[in-house]
Order: C-alpha cells, then structure tokens, then sequence
C-alpha cells in the first residue's frame, strides 16, 4: 500500500492547476458558459495541447496510459475549478467504451483525434424512464442491409450537443430490460435521422436529448459483440463514477475552502463569524465530510482498475454513497454559512453547491447505489 | 497511491494470523467474542504472549523493543488481533506512558520503568480527571508539594479506567497554584499505588460494570525522581500524551470485527419471513455505517502515514476520534436493534441454563459505549482542537 500520489502525479496536477488558475477563473468561466456552445474550443485545444485529453489512453493512440489514480488528479483540479468543458463525456465515457470495447480500427479512427482534440464524444444511454438502470434500454436497432438502422430516444445525455460522435446503447434483442441483447453502436452526430435537443444546465454545463429516426449506420459501428454491451456499460459507468467521485473531492475542497475563509473575513457583532463555536464545529465536519470523501475516492479510483468485478461493483458504489451524501452535507452548509451571499449567482459557492448538487445524483444517487451495495 | 496489499505485506499478514491462531488461548479469545470482562490477569498474560514474541510495542524506538513496522503493517497487525478476538493491550503503559518518558524522560526513569511496561510487569493507569475538571483539564487541583526528596500529593482523581488494577499511576497535579496562566504549575508525576494513602473506590456505570473509579490521595509521599519534565511544567506533557491517547480512540479494526458480527446477527434474524439483513430500512442504515467505516479506514492510514518520521500526532487524530467513536455506537446501536425484544433480558433470575449471554450483552454494550465520544476528550472538544490547530478559528 502507499498512500501518496507519485512525482509524475503531482507534476501533473500543478501543471494543470497552473493553467486553471491563470486561464480559467470563476470570470474566466463565466464569459465561456455563456457562449453559444457553452465551453472553449481554446481551452479544449489547450487541455490537448497538455495532454490531458490523452491521460489514459494507451501510448500507441497517442495517449499516456493512465492510471485512474492519475485521472483523479484530473479531476480534482477540474473539479475545484468546476471547468463546463466536455472531459468527462469524452475521455471517461465515449472515448472508454471505444478505448476497452472497440476494434482496432476503431481505436486508430477514434482515439488520436480524440487525444488531439479534434473529436468530442458523448454517451447516450439514460432513457426517460429508465432512471439509473443500465439495462433499461428500448431504443432499437435493426439489422438493415449491411449495417443497423436505430429508432428511440435518449434523453439528458451529458455534452451530446457537443459531441461529434455519439456512442449510442441500443436494443439488439430481447425485452426492454434486459441485460442481453444491448449493443453499443457509434453514430455521427450530424447523421441524417439524428435530431438534438440541448438544455443548460443549473450547474452550467450542456445535455441532450436526442431523437433517432432511421439512423442508418455500417457494420463496423458496432463496439464490441453484438448484444453483450451490457457488462462493458456497467464496466465504464463505474469508471466514469469513480471519476465523478473525485471530481466532487476537488468541489468538495473548494467549497471548504472558501466557507473557512468566509469565517475569517465576515464580521459580525464586531467579531469574525469563526469565533462562533456553534460555526466552528460545523466547518469541523465539512472538513471530516472532505477527508472522508477523498479516502473513499481513493479507494474507488485504486479498485476500478485493479478489482474484478463483483469487488469493483461493491467499492464504486460504497464510494458513491459516501460521495453523495457528502456532496450534499457540504454543499448546503457551505451556502447556509455564508449566509445571503451564498444564495447568489455573483458567488462561486453557489455555482459549486450546483454542480454538487448533479453530482449527488450523477450516475445513481445514494439510494441507487445502497440497493447495489447491499446485493453486491 | 495503491490501496491494495502488496505480497509482502500479504505474506505479513499470514505470519501474524498463524502466530495468533497458535498462541491466543481458546477461552480468552471466547471471553473477549462474547463480552465478558477481562481480569487484570486476562490482560496480562496477553500482552506477556505479545511481549515475548516482540509484538507488544510496535511503535516504539527499535532500541527499546519496537518493530520498524510500516504504517501498513501495524494495522495488518491491529486488524488481525481484532479480528482474531485477543484482549486488547490497555493503552495506558505502552501507548500513553511510554512514548511520555521516550520523551520526556530521564535516562534512569526510560531504564526503571520502559522494560517494565514493555513486559507487563507492572499495570498502568491514568490520573488525569478530576470532579471539577473534565473537560477544562487545566483546572484540576490535586497538589504536589515539594518536601525534600519528596512531593505530598493530597487530593482526587476520577473516572480512572482499570484504576482497580492499578500498580502504578501517572496523574496531573498542581505543583504552583500561583502562576498567571493555569496551564503553568502543573507537574507530572509516577506515583507507586501501594504508597500508603492512596484509595481506590468503583464507580458502578449504567451497563453496571466496574470500569472506572474514584483515586484519592490523601498526603501520598512521592519520591521527587518520579517527577517527569520539570516541574510546574507538565501541560507540555499532557498535551504531547493526549494526542497519543487519542490515536488509539479510532478503533477502526475492532469497529470491522463488529460491524461484521452485526451483519451475521442480522443475517439470523427474521423479519417478515426473511433475514433482517435484506430489509431496507435496517440495511441501508447498516450500509451507510459500512461505507463510513470504509472512507475511515483510509483517512486512517493516510493520516498515520503523515506521521511517519516520529512526529508527534495533533488535530488529525481527533477526526479520528470523531468519526471512529460514532461508528463504534453506531454499531451498537444496530446490534441490539438485531436483537429486537430479545435485547431485553439481561440477568438470569433462576439459575442460567439455556441463557443467551451474547444477546444479554448488546444492550449493556450499547449503554457502555456512549462512553466513546466522552472520554479522552469529548467529540466536542475535539471539535474545537480541529478549529483552532487545523483550520486556524
């Protein structure tokens, strides 16, 4: 066991910082979410150009070949500066399923361009009645001609507008629930047939949904068998969850940060507010909740590369839990100590208590993930 | 970072559950499963097992008997001992007394006596609260006063742990009640608990077990060599001893035993025709215990590991202490509630065939452990340690 993160780790989180800090302030931000396409290209091209896009991909894309250690370095940092761009959709969600599920020349055709920045990518899976289960999938797709003809809908697919390349989970064969008979299929996002509808989110960043009508695509768009989607799903929602749990750490962090130095500034009754014991034992417990939080993202992040998976199920969702519960523990009592301003969109708290708030329930809330801690 | 054993320490892990399968007797280990009280003998004759394999003291100096285990290892060992079902080894000589004279001590003090706990020879205690100063610690008022060669100690501590067992006591007394701050004028002293005027009274508690007492002192002559530090200086003392009394309040692998005992409790019991365990209500409240106990167990080592190089411990074993202790009633709690109605009995009247003693013991345990998040500093206090040392309120 070692407890540390390693050089090459820590030069990879002060070299981003370093970038966030400067590049990427709360105003910074502020002017991107309000674009058109609500992120950077500039700031995309530049988390390429420093190879964060590339984190853990294998060396022969292009790529580092990164730990999810590593990547929780990333998303730390990305958290802590709550960064809208499309990281998670693309390198932890569609460019995963491509990068463990596809073909060769999948990987050649997909993965360098995704390293370089050049394609983003998106998951759509969650369906309008489907909530957080991944084998609930009703949109079809038919063997047409030589390749597959999809029908259905997805519904708040993370950054699907943004996306040049969806990866689509869709009903081969069977009933709508189950877990045979899902395949992966990767549809262009301009394809003919496919029809995005884009929200804002609270929290600033895009989803979609997306309509399918007659989306023809080839044989070679399929990841992986056909009909045994199902276990790979499972495999890059977890993934992806241990890297929400550490994005939540680096919020988490901000949010703790910034009460403590609310507690020093503010003044009330001529002193500053932290004299209060009753407000002191509660930043107290933020910092236990922050501390509890990243041990279990830890764990989280070490077994989803190392554990099978019946073990990664039982961590991924044990950290889920803790990460939700303290999302929302944290979230609301960093607004409820900074009193008024908390409540305003002018502060960052409040853009964080947003996106802690998604994360609570990104991926299964803390309910989902009980009922699958107690069965696994 | 890597979260997983590697084979050394798997193969480490081995060697300790081999040596204690062998060497932990099957009624001791049948008294601690089944919560019944240790004897002064009990507690003993285990650490004397510990003390002659080299395991008693993992963490002192290796000259004085110490392993050089990795943060790692000494929970392997931890884990293991708890799992296993050995006594513990009471904190007050190895972990609290000694690391204060590897400290503070003089060379003869550090020769007298560090052999002598390491063995088990002598059976320690601590004199630090008294009934006007629990919390408010630098308020107490037993005094020393100086007398030639000697101090006369004349005065009262209280909620002495195994105070009963006692061979020798370390307390705080007043040695100046004339200093600016109270802090200053206090001393800290080895006193020897067959000196004449010193009496042991019990404290019965709410689970009617006799855990704790009342010390009296009534003019104890001392000899001066077992002043510790120097005089009127011994808050330095019992400050650097506090944090190490509080690394041992997690308790994150006995809390694993438990938690573990409460999951096979419920597993047995029934509820609407199924195992309690597959309720909802019970097992979500169960889980969330679970996953708090898991983040723990990483803070904990993560933490340790920040202490290596010999720094004393200070604000981050009281957010052990926090989340330990309430983790430890949690799980308590959750047993007797397994238990259900069957948690009432708790004496037999008529003579004790077919009594359940381990059921009998849920409530009396839960009763006992709300001691966990008072002693050794309440939760509170160490809320406000964690204000003022880490996040500087």
């Amino acid at each position: 066991m070692d407890f540390e993160y390693s050089d090459e780790q820590r030069l990879l989180s002060e070299t981003l910082r370093k970038f966030l800090n400067t590049g990427y302030s709360f105003d910074a931000r502020d002017k991107i979410m309000k674009t058109a396409a609500g992120y950077s290209d500039d700031v995309w091209a530049a988390l390429a150009e420093m190879g964060i896009l590339g984190v853990p991909f294998a060396a022969e894309h292009g790529g580092f070949g990164g730990t999810t250690v590593d990547m929780m370095v990333v998303m730390e940092a990305l958290g802590e500066a709550l960064v809208v761009e499309p990281y998670l959709a693309t390198v932890g969600l569609g460019g995963q399923l491509v990068a463990r599920g596809g073909s060769e020349a999948q990987h050649t055709r997909i993965l360098p361009a995704l390293i370089a920045g050049k394609l983003k990518m998106a998951f759509a899976q969650t369906e309008r009645g489907s909530r957080y289960d991944l084998r609930q999938v009703s949109l079809r797709a038919k063997k047409a001609g030589d390749g597959w003809a999809l029908d259905g809908e997805k519904c708040t697919v993370l950054h699907g507008g943004a996306a040049d390349l969806l990866v689509v989970s869709a009903r081969t064969s069977g009933g709508d629930s189950d877990e045979r008979g899902i395949s992966l299929v990767l549809v262009e996002r301009t394809a003919p047939g496919v029809k995005v509808s884009e929200y804002r989110t609270l929290d600033n960043q895009r989803v979609a949904d997306i309509t399918f009508t007659n989306v023809q695509v080839g044989r070679d768009a399929l990841i992986g068998a056909e009909g045994a989607g199902h276990a790979l799903i499972e495999e890059v929602v977890d993934y992806a969850t241990a890297l929400v749990s550490a994005e939540a750490v680096g919020a988490i962090k901000y949010a703790h940060d910034a009460t403590l130095d609310y507690l020093k500034t503010r003044r009330q009754f001529g002193v500053p507010i932290g004299t209060f014991q009753a407000l002191q034992h509660r930043m107290v417990d933020i910092l236990i909740s922050y501390e509890q939080a990243k041990s279990i993202a830890c764990l989280a992040c070490v077994k989803v590369d190392t554990a099978a998976a019946a073990e990664r199920r039982r961590v991924v969702s044990a950290a889920k839990i803790k990460i939700a519960d303290a999302c929302r523990h944290v979230s609301q009592e960093a607004v409820q100590l900074h009193g008024g301003m908390g409540m305003t969109e002018e502060l960052k708290i409040s853009h964080t208590f947003r996106r802690l708030t998604t994360i609570a329930q990104l991926f299964g809330d803390a309910d989902h993930h009980l009922e699958r801690f107690a069965q696994s | 970072m890597d979260l997983n054993y590697s084979p050394e320490e798997t193969a480490f892990r081995d060697e300790v559950r081999g040596w204690i399968r062998a060497n932990l007797p099957d009624a001791l280990r049948d008294k601690v499963l089944n919560y019944r009280e240790l004897s002064k003998d009990d507690l003993l004759s285990w650490h004397r097992t510990l003390a002659k394999k080299g395991w008693v003291a993992p963490f002192w100096p290796k000259e004085w008997g110490g392993t050089d285990w990795t943060v790692v290892q000494r929970y392997i060992f931890e884990e293991e001992c708890e799992a296993a079902g050995c006594p513990p080894v009471v904190a007050f000589g190895v972990r609290m007394c000694a690391p204060v004279l590897l400290r503070f001590g003089t060379d003869a003090q550090k020769q007298r006596f560090l052999p002598r706990i390491y063995n088990g020879d002598d059976f320690w205690v601590q004199g630090y609260s008294e009934p006007g100063s629990g919390s408010d610690l630098a308020s107490l008022k037993t005094r020393a006063v100086r007398e030639g060669d000697h101090y006369v100690v004349t005065g009262q501590k209280i909620w002495t742990t195994l105070g009963h067992y006692g061979d020798w006591i370390f307390c705080l007394v007043r040695t100046n009640a004339n200093t600016e701050k109270r802090q200053d004028g206090i001393s800290f002293l080895l006193i020897d608990m067959k000196t004449p005027g010193i009496t042991v009274r019990p404290i019965v508690l709410m689970d009617q077990g006799h855990e704790v007492n009342e010390v009296f002192f009534d003019e104890v002559k001392v000899p001066a060599e077992h002043l510790v530090h120097e005089q009127d200086k011994g808050w330095t003392v019992a400050k650097y001893l506090l944090g190490y009394e509080r690394m041992g309040t997690g308790r994150i692998a006995f809390s694993k035993r438990e938690l573990a005992r409460v999951k096979d409790m419920a597993g047995k019991a029934m509820k609407n025709g199924r195992p309690l365990l597959d309720d909802p209500r019970f097992r979500d409240r169960l889980s969330r215990v679970e996953v708090e106990l898991m983040a723990l167990e990483i803070t904990n080592m993560r933490f340790l590991d920040q202490l290596r190089g010999g720094r004393a411990p200070g604000a981050e074993v009281s957010l052990l202490k926090i989340k330990g202790t309430e983790i430890q009633q949690a799980i308590t709690e959750l047993a007797m509630q397994a238990a259900g109605p069957l948690a009432q009995a708790f004496r037999p009247v008529n003579g004790d065939e077919g009594f359940d003693r381990l059921t009998a013991s849920l409530f009396p345990r839960y009763c006992n452990l709300r001691k966990a998040t008072i002693y050794a500093g309440s939760n509170e206090i160490q809320r406000n340690i964690i204000a003022k040392a880490t996040l500087g309120l």
